[in-house]
């Protein structure tokens, strides 16, 4: 991934003493290496590379499934672009990946932050606060969601302790998305840790220094941590907001099966999903899908190049 | 630390030790927030059906085992333990697939020298980031026209072929830290790779296998749209499958055992994580940095 100090490979290093140099040592070396990584490159074939081709073939037919695909050209794409519950998707699922990730990092360096410094019993806190990642994607948990979140339950109780009267959130159009927004936000351990990492690398004196020239605490995280971990902030910023494009599970149990009432919970995937398994219009799905690629692929290329105007690579420095 | 400036060593101490109740206070508050849900669902869990909603109490005013009793009787048919053992399955092909394939797929990007290596090692990173719903469409249609639809195979193939990136990448990491000298001995002395491989190279990433493996379980134990696109027999259902299809069929009335049985289903990953918490949270932080 793009953080790792990107030395793909090493480039093999001339060994004075390698015993089964020539062109026969060379070869058993290749075939070595391809059995080795049979399993991958059939995977790579049968389960990546093959379904790709397939999927962008399907994107310009009608296929349902039981009859043979039908060429149609980009009669998918256009009806797509002007369905309404697909602009409907995108939208929902812009503002998902726009409010969830920054509140979901902001929490995570926070955390992090406040578990940097050193103190008593640090690894269970870590440890504790890192549980929820893990069963926040269960359906479980998408049932205590429903639950807490629900009309008259919890939260609604809570809010009208402050005044704040507008019903559960899970039936309410205008609030369901937010309750997978808090779900989201509630899955910020891993990111956390990531964080945890870049803090533990920043140089001590760095700190020491800057104390000493009589900077105070903020302007030492602004000045010392944030460029120091803007490539843990960068990785973590691409990585969250990928996953936050393919969102699925959550909406599909939290809100309810349809994704939301009045599809206010309905993201891209769970809208392919719809149009895919239940309707069977695997064309339509797969022009979904490859339009949710080029969107991937944009917002990973325009972070690439912003990378520049705020991420500080050590190397770069000296 | 900076206290040795300070002219009067007590007030030091005294003021370190009050910042640590800080933190610990803040951190505490913190966590409280955090886990609320995790302690709500367990005494939601002892609460007859009609306070769950209602009571905003996170302890039950009379704890009642009704929920977890009302379990057994499984759901229209179908018995919780069937769920458990689909699940089980499912998580245990998923572990030995992923160990076996992207450890050996590891080992011949960190260890062995072949035409080609950077341009697949490059390609192999790319699908890290490529969104997994392009592919399920014309996968689903291979194993439909394979008649492998509502069997365990599509959900563990992937994992036997090392798709899982992810954890090939992890183990190239941890494979390449391993000192050099190590391996070029094991060649001097007469070692293939295949015995490289399995006496040297495997044991030493004991680290880096567990945490493939804990992730690999909890992916598993967790996964739903796999399942949910994949399975269509009840009795092969997984926990998730069987969780959506009680809420469907009995709704708000049995609202308890609902509860009580998202709690069970929760025990596997909680208990997986609290035995290898230590692997799993260092290896997440090596998998973003190094």
């Amino acid at each position: 991934m793009t953080l790792v100090k990107e030395a793909p490979v090493r480039p093999a290093k001339k060994r004075p003493a390698a015993p089964a140099a020539g062109r026969r040592g060379r070869r058993r070396e290749n075939l070595a290496g391809y059995l080795f990584m049979s399993p991958w490159i059939a995977g790579f074939l049968l389960l990546t590379a093959g379904p790709m081709i397939a999927s962008l073939y399907y994107a310009f037919t009608r296929y349902n499934l039981f009859t043979p695909p039908e060429w149609v050209g980009f009669d998918n794409f256009t009806t797509m672009f002007q369905d309404p519950r697909w602009q409907k998707s995108v939208e929902v699922t812009l503002k998902y990946v726009v409010v969830a990730t920054p509140l979901k990092l902001l929490l995570a360096l926070g955390v992090a932050l406040l578990l940097a410094q050193q103190r008593r019993g640090q690894g269970l806190y870590r440890a504790a606060f890192y549980m929820p990642s893990l069963i926040g994607a269960s359906v479980s948990v998408g049932f205590v969601w429903r639950a807490l979140f629900s009309d008259d339950a919890v939260v609604d109780r809570t809010q009208k302790i402050f005044g704040v009267d507008v019903g559960g959130w899970i039936g309410n159009p205008d609030y369901v998305l937010y309750s997978l927004v808090a779900l989201s936000i509630w899955q910020f351990g891993a990111p956390m840790v990531i964080f945890l990492a870049g803090l533990k690398q920043v140089p001590r004196e760095l700190y020491e220094a800057a104390e000493v020239d009589g900077a105070g605490p903020l302007r030492r995280f602004w000045n010392i941590t944030l460029p120091m971990i803007s490539p843990v902030l960068f990785f973590n910023v691409l990585l969250e907001s990928i996953h936050a494009f393919q969102v699925f599970g959550s909406a599909y149990v939290v809100s309810d099966t349809r994704c939301g009432p009045a599809d206010a919970t309905l993201v891209y995937t769970c809208y392919l999903y719809q149009k895919g398994f239940k309707e069977a219009q695997m064309g339509f799905a797969s022009a979904m899908a490859w339009s949710l690629v080029v969107a991937v692929a944009l917002v990973t290329a325009v972070l690439f190049w912003s990378q520049k105007k705020w991420v500080h690579y050590e190397e770069a420095a000296k | 630390m900076t206290t040795v400036s300070t002219p009067v060593a007590r007030t030091a101490g005294e003021r370190r030790r009050t910042g640590s109740i800080a933190w610990h206070v803040g951190a505490l508050a913190v966590l409280a927030v955090v886990l609320y849900p995790v302690i709500w669902v367990l005494g939601a869990s002892f609460k007859p059906s009609k306070d769950i909603i209602a009571s905003i109490d996170l302890l039950p005013a009379k704890p009642v085992w009704a929920n977890f009793s009302g379990l057994a009787d499984g759901i229209s048919g179908i018995s919780i333990g069937s769920f458990f053992t689909n699940s089980l399955m499912y998580a245990g092909l998923a572990v030995a697939g992923v160990v076996i394939s992207s450890s050996l797929t590891a080992y011949a990007f960190a260890k062995i020298r072949f035409a080609g290596r950077n341009l697949l090692f490059t390609l192999m990173i790319g699908t890290l980031l490529l969104p997994y719903h392009v592919l399920l469409i014309p996968q689903y249609v291979m194993f439909r026209k394979l008649e492998l639809v509502d069997t365990l195979v599509p959900l563990v193939a992937g994992k036997f072929l090392a798709t899982e990136a992810f954890f090939v990448f992890l183990m190239v990491q941890f494979m390449r830290g391993l000192p050099r000298e190590l391996d070029e001995a094991a060649k001097l002395d007469g070692c293939g790779h295949l015995r490289t491989y399995w006496s040297i190279v495997l044991p030493l990433c004991r680290p880096a296998l567990i945490t493939s493996a804990i992730f690999t379980f909890i992916n598993a134990w967790n996964d739903f749209m796999g399942p949910l696109i994949y399975l269509n027999t009840p009795s092969k259902y997984t926990v998730s499958l069987g969780l959506m299809m009680f809420r469907d069929q009995e709704g708000i009335s049995n609202y308890g055992s609902m509860i009580a049985m998202s709690l069970v289903a929760l025990v596997p990953v909680i208990a997986f994580f609290m035995a290898f918490q230590r692997y799993l949270i260092d290896g997440m932080a090596t998998s973003g940095l190094k």
